[in-house]
């Protein structure tokens, strides 16, 4: 357990402190936001009705940038080859980076989210359902960043295979996560995406460390 | 008394040593050609000649003799790419991982080949190239996959290592492949009510079925022969790389 907390403490250091990076991640999720009303015009009534769409979008994309970050710099300074060889199971490093990925790529963006949720001309009600939407969605996208990034890490261009990888799988997470802000299709519907979009973050969280750790053990000679 | 320890040679033991793969399977390749030629032609002469208009649809129905064969195959290509994953990672068998890299080209060409002939109907039938309907963006989905495998393949130089990394996202992808269906459905059923396309459909006389189930058979052997052709290509392929390297080491 000691060595899952000082994994998980090394990771969240590494990132707080490697110069402004959460803060560059936050800066892309509100400007991906914001740039959108710049496309479609600056129709409230449009924007209002599109921004869960946005937002998912905003924070997906985010949430790809700090991917590379995930194994690469580990594997290039010889880290990856020793969680390898440590007592602790390879697949409970992965998990103690998972929570570190979601603590610093995630959170920080539902934190920002309110300055989307003005740019954006959403009410009180959906902000709401907004931030309880982004809580239980981006776990899972955490989790199949994870798997993109391990099974990537051994390529020459991982970087630009990843999101290739992800997105697909990715879908449902969008999907209930959109579904769980929007009141299009009443309260009850909306409650229903909410509970399908924690169990399926749940079941990522869950699966995505032991697939990541085989994919990062197996890439390796 | 002593034990035998001793290997035997069974069949699996054979086909897992891709020379001996080779030398089993090739004898097939020739009859399994003739049986899908045999079957296209049967099949296209009854649904072009042999089976009547559709009432509503008219003429447009016979796409479907190439459309719902290819839509079968897009979903079966991948349960053998699963499989030969499985038998990547559990039983490490040589033949698993040339098979799963055969298959994610075929695959993504008969998703292609569902998707094209699909819009090519919609066209005339419900007006449209494209709905974001359930099916349709699933298979989407699907050929978005396949091109990710293929891709992911092709960023490897090690091709053993590759397979090994190249399953576990197999796997991974046949476990969300269901999840992203039902989403997918959750989602069109919610912004536009079934109404344009039904499943169930008006049922087939059997003029209509018959045509159908020959192509059915017909692109499936279709696949297990180019499956196996491609299969065999790729064996010489990894040979003439070993052979390359030993030629640059100076060994040969």
């Amino acid at each position: 357990m000691s060595g899952f907390i000082s994994v998980l403490t090394r990771e969240i250091r590494l990132s707080l402190r490697g110069g402004g990076e959460v803060l560059t991640l936050v800066l892309f999720f509100v400007i991906v936001g914001a740039i959108v009303p710049f496309a479609v015009g600056p129709d409230k009534v449009l924007l209002a009705r599109i921004a869960p769409g946005i937002v998912w979008i905003a924070a997906f994309l985010a949430m790809l940038l700090g991917l590379e970050k995930l194994f690469g710099p580990d594997r290039a300074d010889g880290t990856l080859a020793l969680y390898r060889l440590a007592d602790l199971p390879l697949s409970a490093v992965v998990g103690a980076k998972v929570i570190a990925h979601w603590l610093t790529s995630a959170l920080p963006l539902i934190l920002a989210s309110p300055v989307l949720a003005l740019l954006l001309a959403m009410d009180g009600e959906t902000f709401w359902r907004m931030v309880l939407s982004l809580l239980l969605g981006t776990p899972a996208l955490a989790g199949f960043g994870a798997i993109g990034a391990a099974i990537t890490v051994a390529t020459r261009r991982g970087g630009l295979l990843a999101p290739i990888l992800i997105a697909p799988l990715s879908v449902p997470v969008l999907i209930f996560g959109v579904g769980a802000i929007s009141a299009s299709g009443g309260p009850d519907q909306a409650q229903a995406a909410a509970l399908l979009l924690a169990a399926l973050s749940l079941m990522v969280v869950v699966l995505s460390p032991f697939a990541a750790a085989l994919a990062v053990d197996w890439g390796e000679d | 008394m002593t034990i035998d320890t001793t290997p035997k040679m069974t069949w699996w033991n054979r086909l897992s040593h891709p020379g001996q793969f080779v030398a089993l399977t090739r004898p097939l390749i020739l009859p399994l050609a003739l049986l899908t030629g045999v079957l296209f032609a049967a099949g296209l002469w009854y649904g072009f000649f042999s089976s009547p208009p559709e009432k509503y649809m008219g003429d447009t129905v016979r796409i479907m003799y190439v459309h719902v064969p290819t839509a079968w195959l897009s979903q079966f290509v991948y349960a053998t790419m699963a499989v030969s994953a499985l038998g990547t990672l559990v039983w490490r068998h040589p033949m698993a991982d040339v098979s799963m890299k055969a298959a994610a080209p075929l695959g993504a060409a008969f998703t292609a080949m569902a998707l094209f002939t699909g819009s090519l109907w919609g066209r005339p039938t419900w007006g449209t190239f494209w709905e974001w309907d359930g099916r349709m963006t699933s298979t989407l989905v699907l050929l978005f996959i396949y091109l990710g495998i293929v891709a992911l393949w092709r960023a490897f130089d090690d091709q053993l290592r590759a397979a090994r990394v190249v399953a576990i996202f197999t796997l991974v992808g046949a476990v969300n492949i269901p999840i992203i269906k039902f989403s997918v459905d959750w989602w069109s059923t919610l912004h536009q009510p079934a109404s344009v396309f039904r499943a169930d459909g008006p049922t087939m006389p059997g003029e209509i079925l018959t045509p159908l189930f020959v192509m059915f058979f017909a692109f499936t052997f279709l696949f297990i022969t180019l499956q196996l052709a491609a299969m065999h290509t790729e064996v010489r392929r990894r040979r003439i790389t070993t052979l390359e390297r030993r030629a640059a080491r100076g060994e040969a």
